[in-house]
């Protein structure tokens, strides 16, 4: 009657959803696309060549280091993908291909790779490698157009650094037809991109809105000329602002993962952003404010433990007396 | 009037193939074999010998301390053995095998009780208690135990109705097939905790049995239907309290601690049955389903009846299964033998073949924090997970590990397939040893200070050097036993 039956036995529970790292992963390439798209009908095809040259060094990075170090691959998690759309995206279009390349290599190996791979890095790896592309070439990094106007053409975001409203209209703004990186420049699409995230539950809206209401808020509080609601916007709109904090604040690894530490850690990076670009050297402070915030997020995550089942805070010091 | 609770994922529930399929009755199996410990607490110790004539819902196994519940033979024939046998939770435990007669020869007990007796509650828990009926959803806590120690505590009676294990129907066909009886074991519930106020939890995703039961008038008999939204884990004790009414049972604390207490829809069916047709606690509806069965179904299965009869009499398996799980597929527990018998507790079977639980060979943290979101206790299984991996059983204890009720919905949802539930499993057995080493330690350490004490004031010169040394890990045990005092006291407080 018993037959012979190989059956697996293993702890509760049995089931899984369906949902795992790839399928994340595969969802935030997907709200990323949106942003590509703008930047080929603003820029032509170049952004997407330095979109290509990220995204396949990242890879291989990925996949060399751990085939050298004798480790399990993990570039089939597809988040080597998403690090080098984003590190593309903070690249002006006019970038080296041989810089982009550096620049995986410093993202993949050297900050992801090193400190254990995906989940243990410390720092986001895009915005740190954007970050030693900025150090290392600078003059690179602020070549926003290789028309013959590349000398005098500037962004809003320098614009405001200066302490003036963009002559960029809002709507222009709005849809991306300004100069800088290419994948910061649209609003328009990394907001229907982070609306893709936000209904696929990869992220929760907590670190976007407090970090872009923080924004906000201070830009409102201290603007510089007399049209405060415009001068709010315009900070909103330019420069990395929507792109950080939809898609790289919100990375998993490198932020808290309690409720009420996402919200303080969006907070914190907003006010780092306003701090930097009011009395900052660089006219952004995006990328340093996240990086910075990333450092945090250790000690946020140990005093923001949600309150314990059964234990309210009346109860806990009736108790603390009694 | 819809009620969320905190915390939770949302598994497909995969209700649909038996959802309707009434409950059928298979034919008995040729022998059963009844274990002595169906439920939490004591085992029961054997009424019959080998060789002897039992009918069908006699004693069987007699259950001496309180927490327990005796055992009744689910059939009428001979007793072939009693021997150890492999329960589901993969133990041996003496069990009782008896040879089918197929004659259903009803025992003298099995009489209904009288409407005199069904008025009191001391009768009604005794009658229950007799019955050997234990929590039916799967943690088997004996019922009558659960009744009188909650008098003058308990002000509320819920029923858990909400049925989150995803395949599991049979409580949602015994509401639509059982309604007037359910109602009625109900009532009898109520009047046994002396409360006149119940609280009916089913989730959405059984709207037919939410109208029948109000349409038969549940609330003119005091009990109160509440819809609750689908989401596992729902009909988890503390988690139900918590969504109808508002109340947090304390960590280390009972429903009893926040005046209510919690009854499975079986169990109230099983109460009426009790009661009203003198049936003792032998048989369960049990949901067969999963991906590698032919025909999901909803059966009658007598208590002791083998998984493998079940299976074959149901119309066996569709594909070749992986695993087979007695329980629902987020707390079951994984079947290596089929010849392990049904129990009071068994709510269904299934049979897996597809890639239900997606395991990888390298799990990997991606700090999601879905976890957090989705534990209903309110822990950090991220953390949680990594002071396990160390072995950091004081970092486990702060961050309260044992208030984790194994639900399984951190793993669930876990994109990075760690084996969070059962490393916490785990992680309590660690906390647990090493709370009872420490308590050791300081009752050793207790024992030598107090038989040292006489020697040390003999040589008084001597004294200050020697009460110097005993000192020190002293204050330490002092500690460690403070540690877990503190809970105990909390407790204490809340009973009063």
């Amino acid at each position: 009657m018993n037959e012979e039956r190989k059956l697996i036995v293993s702890s509760s529970p049995h089931i899984r959803t369906p949902r795992g790292t790839q399928q994340i992963m595969l969802d935030v390439i997907i709200a990323l696309l949106p942003a590509l798209v703008a930047a080929v009908i603003f820029f032509g095809v170049k952004p997407l060549i330095v979109t290509c040259v990220s995204v396949v060094s990242c890879v291989v990075f990925e996949f060399a280091y751990r085939k050298l170090l004798k480790k399990n691959d993990s570039y089939m998690d597809l988040s080597a993908v998403v690090t080098g759309m984003l590190l593309a995206y903070c690249l002006p279009y006019t970038f080296p291909w041989w810089a982009v390349i550096i620049g995986a290599f410093f993202s993949i190996v050297l900050v992801k790779q090193l400190f254990g791979g995906i989940g243990k890095n410390i720092w986001n790896p895009a915005l740190a490698g954007r970050a030693f592309l900025l150090v290392s070439y600078a003059v690179l990094m602020t070549t926003w157009s290789d028309g013959p106007d590349a000398a005098t053409f500037a962004t809003p975001l320098a614009s405001l650094h200066a302490g003036a409203l963009a002559p960029d209209g809002l709507w222009n703004m709005f849809i991306g037809n300004i100069g800088g990186s290419f994948g910061e420049v649209s609003a328009l699409a990394l907001l229907i991109g982070g609306a893709w995230l936000v209904y696929r539950k990869v992220i929760s809206l907590r670190i976007p809105v407090a970090y872009i209401g923080t924004v906000a808020v201070l830009t409102l509080i201290f603007s510089r000329g007399n049209n405060h609601i415009m001068w709010m916007l315009q900070n909103l709109l330019s420069g990395g602002l929507l792109l950080g904090a939809i898609f790289m604040a919100t990375d998993y690894c490198t932020s808290p993962v309690t409720p009420n530490g996402q919200l303080i850690f969006g907070v914190g990076c907003g006010l780092l952003t306003v701090l930097i670009r009011y009395f900052g050297g660089y006219p952004e402070g995006v990328s340093f404010a996240i990086l910075i915030m990333n450092c945090c997020t250790w000690l946020i995550d140990q005093h923001t433990a949600p309150r314990r089942f059964g234990v309210t805070k009346g109860k806990k010091k009736e108790e603390a007396k009694g | 009037m819809l009620f969320k609770s905190h915390g939770g994922v949302h598994p497909n529930d995969k209700k649909a193939p038996a959802n309707e399929a009434v409950i059928t009755t298979i034919p008995q199996p040729p022998e059963v074999v009844i274990p002595m410990s169906q439920h939490i607490g004591a085992p029961c110790t054997p009424l019959v010998a080998v060789g002897d004539e039992v009918k069908l819902g006699q004693k069987i196994g007699e259950a001496k301390a309180p927490v327990s519940a005796p055992i009744h033979a689910s059939v009428s024939g001979k007793v072939t053995a009693i021997a150890p046998h492999l329960n589901n939770l993969g133990n041996m435990v003496t069990s009782v095998v008896i040879e089918n007669d197929f004659k259903d020869t009803p025992a003298e007990t099995m009489v209904p009780a009288t409407e005199e007796d069904l008025q009191s509650p001391e009768k009604i828990a005794d009658i229950v208690r007799e019955a050997g009926i234990v929590g039916m959803g799967g943690a088997t806590f004996p019922t009558a135990f659960k009744i009188t120690s909650g008098w003058g505590k308990v002000d509320t009676v819920l029923i858990n109705g909400a049925e989150c294990e995803p395949y599991i129907t049979s409580d949602h066909r015994t509401m639509l097939e059982h309604p007037d009886e359910l109602l009625k074991g109900i009532q009898l519930l109520m009047k046994a905790c002396k409360v006149d106020k119940a609280y009916f939890g089913i989730e959405l995703n059984k709207k037919f049995a939410i109208d029948l039961l109000n349409f038969k008038g549940a609330k003119e008999m005091g009990i109160e239907i509440v819809p609750l939204k689908c989401q596992y884990p729902q009909g988890a004790e503390k988690t139900l309290i918590k969504t109808i009414t508002g109340r947090e049972v304390p960590p280390g604390g009972l429903p009893a601690n926040v005046g209510c207490t919690v009854f499975n829809t079986f169990t109230a069916y099983s109460v009426y049955r009790a009661c009203y047709e003198g049936w003792p606690a032998i048989e369960r509806v049990v949901t067969v389903s999963g991906s590698a069965i032919a025909d999901p179904k909803n059966v009658k299965v007598r208590v002791g009846t083998s998984m493998q009869w079940v299976f074959e009499q149901t119309g066996g398996f569709a594909k070749e299964p992986w695993k087979i799980i007695m329980g629902g597929p987020m707390m079951g527990m994984a079947q290596y033998d089929l010849e392990v018998p049904c129990g009071k507790g068994t709510a269904s079977l299934l049979a897996f073949s597809d890639d239900e639980d997606r395991t990888v060979a390298d799990p990997v943290c991606i700090r999601c924090g879905q976890c957090i979101d989705g534990c209903p206790m309110n822990l950090q299984p991220i953390y949680m997970y990594m002071y396990q991996q160390k072995g950091d059983v004081e970092m486990l204890q702060k961050l309260n590990i044992t208030d984790c009720v194994e639900c399984g919905s951190c793993s669930y949802i876990c994109p990075g397939r760690l084996h969070l539930t059962h490393a916490f499993k785990t992680g309590k057995a660690m906390v647990q040893a090493h709370m009872a080493e420490l308590k050791a330690k300081a009752e050793a350490e207790k024992a030598k200070t107090e038989a040292e004490a006489p020697k040390a004031e003999a040589p008084k010169a001597e004294a200050p050097k020697a009460e110097a040394k005993p000192e020190a890990p002293k204050a330490e045990a002092a500690k460690a036993e403070a540690k877990p005092a503190a809970p105990a006291k909390e407790e204490k407080k809340e009973d009063k």
